[in-house]
């Protein structure tokens, strides 16, 4: 029963990972809130299903022509070299810790993201005085 | 709508890789620092943080950007993923049950990025994020 309800977490938030949304901020809350998993087990399934998810994900949106390719690498090379540092941080780092800092982390995306949806809303308000 | 898109998007492929401005180049660099940072850190959240950059940076339209997001964080989660598997913090059957999960999801997920969902699910999905924040402090 505990497997299915693994199984249903990964899929919820496989569809917003695929959707390019931010799947794994959903999926590592959910399995150390919910299924009570150590904050770096979460961090590392996490990972590893989205590599493979990506697979599946990008095929699907290159086919469709969504990924662009230029002048991706200036983000790439920089983004590789410092996940490194970033990885051995976080082996540094004690679970109890990580799951703080990564707490602390959701509620500045959650922050930006209502202000994102906030300021898209006044843009339409604006645009639809002009007319 | 659409084709007002369409446009943006022939604008964007029409700019040349030396059209790309210093300071933008170097603001690219500089996000992908941070993207890597934290996505090693944290074994995720990077495309989130990257979808706002290609949209406000390289002038990407929703679809777009949230297609490139998964592209660009491939490279930058495997890496991880080897110092993670390294490590040893892994448990083989959640590893398995989740994994497969979040793989039927994210094959569904892709076929829904043609319909990019509402604002409404946006906001729900912060709203779970601030709680699920405030939980994992509390």
């Amino acid at each position: 029963m505990i497997y299915f309800l693994y199984v249903l977490a990964g899929i919820a938030s496989g569809i917003f990972g695929g959707l390019g949304m931010g799947g794994g901020t959903l999926l590592i809350p959910i399995l150390t809130i919910f299924f009570n998993f150590d904050q770096k087990l979460s961090q590392g399934i996490n990972l590893l299903s989205f590599l493979v998810m990506a697979l599946f994900s990008l095929y699907i949106h290159h086919k469709n022509g969504y990924v662009v390719t230029k002048h991706i690498f200036y983000i790439i090379i920089p983004g590789v070299l410092f996940s490194i540092l970033g990885a051995f941080l976080m082996s540094l780092t004690s679970s109890k810790i990580l799951k703080i800092i990564f707490g602390v982390f959701l509620i500045i995306l959650a922050i930006i993201e209502f202000v994102k949806v906030f300021k898209k809303d006044k843009k339409k308000v604006k645009a639809k005085k002009k007319r | 709508m659409l084709s007002k898109n369409l446009e943006k998007r022939e604008h964007f492929l029409s700019i040349k890789e030396d059209n790309l401005t210093w300071k933008a180049k170097m603001i690219l660099l500089f996000c992908g620092a941070v993207i890597g940072i934290i996505n090693g850190f944290f074994g995720g959240g990077g495309g989130m943080i990257c979808v706002p950059i290609l949209q406000n940076v390289l002038h990407l339209e929703d679809k777009y950007s949230h297609a490139t997001a998964i592209a660009i964080i491939f490279p930058i989660s495997f890496i991880s993923a080897v110092i993670y598997l390294l490590s040893g913090t892994l448990e083989t059957i959640p590893l398995v049950t989740v994994g497969s999960g979040v793989v039927i999801g994210g094959i569904i997920g892709s076929f829904l990025l043609k319909w990019l969902p509402p604002k409404a699910i946006k906001v729900i999905f912060a709203i779970i994020m601030l709680l699920g924040g405030i939980r994992l402090i509390i």
